[in-house]
């Protein structure tokens, strides 16, 4: 299954956004079936089985993150949501329910384009499983020997470090809530301090980036967690 | 012939109030009759049923038929109010069901006889407050009365017929009644009917018959009731002149003043003053003075008092209480500020020894005044068996100590004075030692008052006898001439103990009265601080229980005019605090509504309308029964209405201030708006325009149109520039709207979700967020590598970074250098954003920070000025501050500072060792 050829199903009930977001994904060469409720998205996500989903939180019928949940108690495939809150929360709530990425409406093309790309090349690099090393920059991650260089140079991390970076890594391009980064390196006891999580990343960024200050790869998005930009 | 004299316009008016208050109210109609069985009941039942047919829904609430089938017939067709059961001492009696009638509401109601009082636990003592109530409502009424029933007739009915009736009707109501029909039936005529049976049926009739129909009495009451209805019609008479002008003269008004006493006539009193007054058509007016010396009045003398003034008051007089310490100079000043032209006072009957050597107050009155008539009203005899009750002082301000105390003071006194004069009696003479012992009187006297002072008195003779007089320890006197030391020493001690124990009741009068003042002035000064019904509400119930002790409670009317207790409920009734507040009138202990109920519950009568009720349980329910006690009670209820309305309106007014600050602002908003909204649609709708325009041309290709519109035509370069330009607008656009949502979420009040966050963290986002509109400035971060965790919420901070950095990108020319750069101290985290550019307009570095603010109020830059205003809101939510000003050489510099906490302890694992 290459690139080129995935089918997305995007879910939207809005018609001028659903024309334009249609147009502009099959001129990116993808194969789109459109639903405009949340009934008629759940039928049609089962009976195409897609390689994504661009799903609208707002919906008449259903609320968006159940339909998340219910996509999510059969399938892991990608899920982008799209939102016109901008309120953090609603955020978080939708990447908890099980979405991979969020895009605030309104958005550029360009971005959503480039977002739908990661999500996709992360699912097929997933189900593949072969990656023994990861590169960003000129940072690679040994993931078997567990080591980590930068330009060539060997970098020394703590355990921790190393399994926030490593969490990161597994999900590289997919935002990661705080909630999620702590129950996966710290364990499920620890989901409410999340300033040892900044603590942490400041640590990661002061050995990996260039300008911790401008961070290129360990991105934050503000109110929610972070992301691993590859 | 005279111009038609033109009516008085105040006398108008009051005649329009009398229509008006008429049209809402229900019209009352009284069949009057001279005694029972002259066919009242039988009347009213006709009159009845002619309105019946006449299409008026008409109610029997009660009828009384005492078995006569000519009346019974009547009642067949009209419908009938179930009565209310009451059960009373084991009995069940039916009662009138007010609330049913009132929930019936017909249009004409039928209660039989007026002038009945209702079973106790009733809401009225009487039946006629019930038909006012039905009246109130709007609900016309007939009803039948008696002559004997009328309050100011009924001792003279009980003087001509030996029977006195308990159930009256005070003489204000039947002469507010709309119509008065007498029902007359000749008393040979009567006695026929009384004779066939018709009247009373069975056993009764015969006892009846006996002793109330006599043709006397009956002859005499026809002429009660024939006499007290013509003055009625004669009451209309003058009505109806004076409200036609046909007789424009200037009435000198008389007005009658009844001084009430303690005496034992009060009533009688009362109601000669009030036959007085009808007779005069004069107003009236009943008061009690209060002076120093009737405090000492018993508890029965005080009730009587009381009640006398309730009578007055039933009568239709204005009834007060003076305090004063002269009756004469009181009642006379009094007198004198209310135009009365006559005084009515009481004669006691028992011939006091004082009066040989003290004129009466009548003789004083009159000497004083010789402007004013001065009526003297013989008082009866006691009846046998009632004794004028010992004084026994009611009103303690003080607490009294029990009087052995002052007895067992007494003797103590005159033992501890005979111990010290003993030694004297070497040195002095015995009649020395007399003073020392006056001198014990008036110490004890002014200690303990009257009593002891009195038992001092002979105690002091006695001893002085026993121990100082030769034979000593003896009370025999071998000198004669100390018989006459003694009784000269009984009698000034006596003198000299009722004297001190006078001025020390005269002391304990005056602390309590200043202590009254002082707790009015309290409460008045408190209420005049608070600004909320709140605090009124506090003040009141916490002034209240310290004065009249028990349990008080205010209920105020909340928005939809509904009574919201402003405490524990309790045991106050709610039902009968909602029912004062519609009524207005006071109810509950010791009131005419429900005098069984615990707790007095009053109307918070302010200028403007009720304000509330007040509930007071009173401590010690004696207590309040006093007049001045009700006084004061009555003034705390006003003054705490009248700050209730004061507070109201201050709220009022401050409404309003904020209604017309919200405007204001609403008009520069729109303003602002309108402005910065549709400058960018309207650039936007020209570049579509312009897009279409270019599209269509070459496509359509018509001749038309290519010839016309040649300059429309956009080369491909063009096209990319108006697409570019487009773009940028919508992004204005869109940033424009959301800072105008991100404003309105903030000033709905934001919730802030505080976290400690690393600074560096947010930076990066935030220069992320406009790293396009920065692409043409160089931007620097200096940061202390050291910086500690801040408590803040990270989104509304970036917000505050964000705009911050597009407004340095938007402000100053490309190519400028900003600088963001932060410190912190032991509690302040600082961040600056520095640029080198053109600096801030004069003056205007404080006012940037309010909403719709631009630095050049017609700038061509887009924007509304609501980005620092959202800054400010958001960095005040956290408690800091935030600025501007200029720096030198150029540029301008914001600043804000957000407090802050000692960072949390992190435990962090320990740093790796160093590898080679």
């Amino acid at each position: 299954m290459t690139e080129l050829s995935a089918s997305i199903v995007l879910v939207e009930d809005d018609p001028p956004i659903r024309r334009f977001l249609q147009t502009t994904l099959e001129l990116a060469g993808w194969q789109v079936h459109v639903a405009e409720t949340g009934q008629r998205a759940l039928i049609t996500i089962a009976s195409r089985q897609p390689d994504l989903v661009i799903l609208d939180l707002g919906l008449p019928d259903l609320d968006g993150l159940e339909v998340i949940r219910r996509v999510r108690e059969w399938s892991s495939i990608p899920l982008l949501v799209l939102s016109a809150r901008a309120q953090e929360g609603e955020k978080v709530a939708a990447l908890d329910a099980g979405a991979d990425d969020y895009l605030t409406k309104p958005f550029g093309v360009d971005e959503c384009l480039a977002r739908i790309r990661v999500l996709l090349r992360r699912h097929a690099g997933q189900s593949a499983k072969a990656a023994q090393t990861f590169q960003f920059g000129d940072v690679s991650v040994d993931l078997v020997q567990r080591q980590v260089s930068k330009a060539g140079q060997a970098i020394h991390l703590t355990p921790i470090e190393y399994r926030l970076l490593s969490t990161l890594i597994r999900h590289a391009g997919k935002v990661l809530t705080h909630r999620e980064l702590l129950r996966e390196v710290w364990g499920p006891n620890h989901s409410e301090s999340s300033q040892y999580l900044r603590v942490y990343m400041g640590h990661l960024r002061q050995k990996l980036e260039y300008d911790p200050a401008l961070p290129t790869y360990l991105l934050t998005e503000t109110g929610v967690g972070y992301r691993l930009l590859v | 012939m005279s111009s038609p004299a033109r009516p008085d316009p105040d006398a108008l008016l009051a005649q329009l109030q009398r229509e008006e208050a008429h049209a809402a109210r229900g019209r009352l109609k009284i069949f009057f009759g001279a005694c029972a069985g002259v066919g009242k009941t039988f009347a009213m039942l006709n009159a009845a049923r002619a309105r019946q047919q006449a299409g008026v829904s008409v109610l029997i609430g009660v009828v009384e038929t005492h078995g006569r089938q000519e009346t019974e017939a009547q009642l067949l067709d009209l419908p009938l109010l179930p009565r209310r059961v009451v059960e009373y001492q084991g009995r069940q009696l039916s009662e009138f069901d007010l609330d049913a009638a009132l929930q019936a509401a017909p249009q004409l109601m039928l209660i039989d006889e007026f002038a009945h009082a209702n079973l106790p636990g009733s809401r009225h003592a009487k039946r006629w407050q019930d038909v006012e109530e039905l009246l109130a409502a709007g609900i016309d009424v007939y009803t039948t009365l008696n002559v004997q029933h009328l309050e100011s007739l009924n001792d003279i009915v009980g003087q001509i017929t030996g029977i006195v009736v308990r159930e009256t009707v005070p003489d204000k109501v039947f002469d507010a009644a709309n119509e008065v029909t007498l029902v007359d039936l000749p008393p040979e005529e009567l006695l026929d009917r009384l004779a066939a049976g018709k009247v009373y049926l069975g056993a009764q009739a015969e006892r009846a018959a006996q002793h109330f129909f006599r043709k006397g009495n009956l002859l005499a009451l026809r002429e009660l009731a024939l006499r007290r209805t013509a003055d009625r019609v004669d009451a209309q008479m003058r009505a109806y002149r004076a409200d036609q002008a046909i007789q424009p003269v200037w009435q000198a008004r008389e007005r009658l003043l009844v001084c009430v006493g303690p005496g034992a006539a009060g009533e009688k009193l009362v109601r000669s003053a009030a036959r007085l007054a009808a007779s005069l058509h004069a107003d009236w007016l009943a008061v009690y003075v209060e002076t120093p010396a009737l405090l000492q009045h018993s508890k029965g003398q005080r009730e009587r008092v009381l009640a006398s003034l309730r009578l007055a008051q039933e009568l239709g007089a204005e009834t007060s209480v003076l305090a004063g310490s002269s009756l004469v100079t009181t009642l006379l000043a009094y007198a004198r500020s209310r135009n009365v032209s006559k005084l009515v006072l009481g004669r006691p009957h028992a011939r006091h020894w004082r009066t040989l050597w003290r004129r009466s107050l009548s003789e004083r009155l009159a000497e004083a005044t010789p402007d004013i008539d001065v009526y003297v009203v013989a008082e009866d005899p006691l009846r046998p068996g009632e004794r004028p009750q010992a004084p026994q002082p009611f009103y303690a301000p003080v607490p009294t100590r029990s009087r052995w105390t002052g007895y067992a003071g007494a003797l103590g006194a005159c033992c501890l004075t005979t111990l010290l004069s003993l030694p004297l009696l070497h040195v002095f003479d015995p009649a020395n030692v007399v003073i020392v012992f006056l001198l014990a009187v008036v110490l004890v006297a002014i200690r303990w008052g009257r009593g002891p002072g009195m038992a001092a008195s002979i105690l002091s003779v006695l001893t002085f006898d026993f121990f100082f007089v030769a034979p000593k320890l003896s009370f025999t006197v071998s000198d004669t001439q100390y018989l006459f030391t003694f009784v000269l020493m009984l009698v000034v001690a006596l003198v000299i103990s009722q004297l001190a124990a006078r001025l020390r009741f005269e002391a304990q009068v005056a602390t309590y009265r200043e202590r009254r003042t002082r707790a009015l002035y309290e409460l008045g000064r408190e209420l005049a601080s608070a600004l909320t019904s709140a605090s009124v509400v506090e003040i009141g119930q916490r002034k209240l229980a310290e004065l009249f002790g028990g349990q008080s409670l205010l209920l105020l009317p909340n928005a939809s005019d509904e009574l919201q207790a402003a405490g524990e409920l309790g045991e106050f009734d709610p039902g009968l605090a909602d029912w004062v507040f519609r009524q207005g009138e006071p109810a509950g202990w010791s009131t005419r509504t429900l005098p069984a109920a615990k707790a007095l519950y009053l109307p918070l009568k302010a200028p403007m309308r009720l304000r509330g009720v007040l509930a007071l349980q009173p401590g010690e329910a004696e207590l309040l029964a006093s007049p001045e006690q009700q006084r004061l009670l009555e003034t705390c209820a006003s003054q705490i209405a009248v700050s209730l309305e004061r507070v109201h309106y201050v709220e009022v007014a401050q409404d309003a201030i904020v209604a017309m600050e919200g405007e204001r602002l609403r008009n520069s908003v729109l303003a602002a708006v309108s402005h910065d909204l549709r400058t960018p649609l309207t650039r936007l709708s020209g570049l579509v325009s312009l897009l279409q325009a270019g599209e269509g041309a070459p496509a359509g290709g018509g001749i038309h149109s290519a010839a016309a519109e040649p300059a429309l035509r956009l080369s491909a370069e063009q096209q990319r520039q108006t697409l570019a330009t487009l773009a940028e607008e919508v992004q204005r656009m869109n940033q424009l709207v959301l800072n105008l949502l991100e404003m309105a979420r903030l000033q709905s009040g934001v919730v802030l979700q505080l976290e400690w966050h690393v600074l560096e963290e947010v930076i990066g986002s935030a220069v992320r967020a406009c790293a396009s509109q920065l692409a043409g400035h160089q931007l620097q971060i200096q940061l202390p590598p050291d910086l500690p965790l801040v408590e803040y919420d990270v989104v509304l901070i970036e917000r505050v970074l964000v705009n911050w950095l597009e407004n340095a990108a938007k402000y100053t020319p490309a190519g400028s250098t900003l600088l963001l750069s932060a410190h912190t101290d032991a509690d302040t985290l600082c961040v600056r954003l520095r640029d080198n550019g053109p600096g801030l307009p004069p003056g205007a570095a404080e006012r940037l920070f309010d909403k719709f603010t631009r630095g050049h109020a017609e700038s061509a830059t887009p924007g509304v000025g609501l980005g620092l205003a959202i800054c400010r809101a958001i960095i005040e939510a956290h408690h800091g501050q935030i600025s501007a000003r200029n720096v030198s050489p150029q540029g301008a510099e914001f600043e804000f500072r957000l407090p802050r906490r000692p960072s949390p302890a992190l435990t962090l694992e320990p740093p790796l060792p160093l590898q080679p």
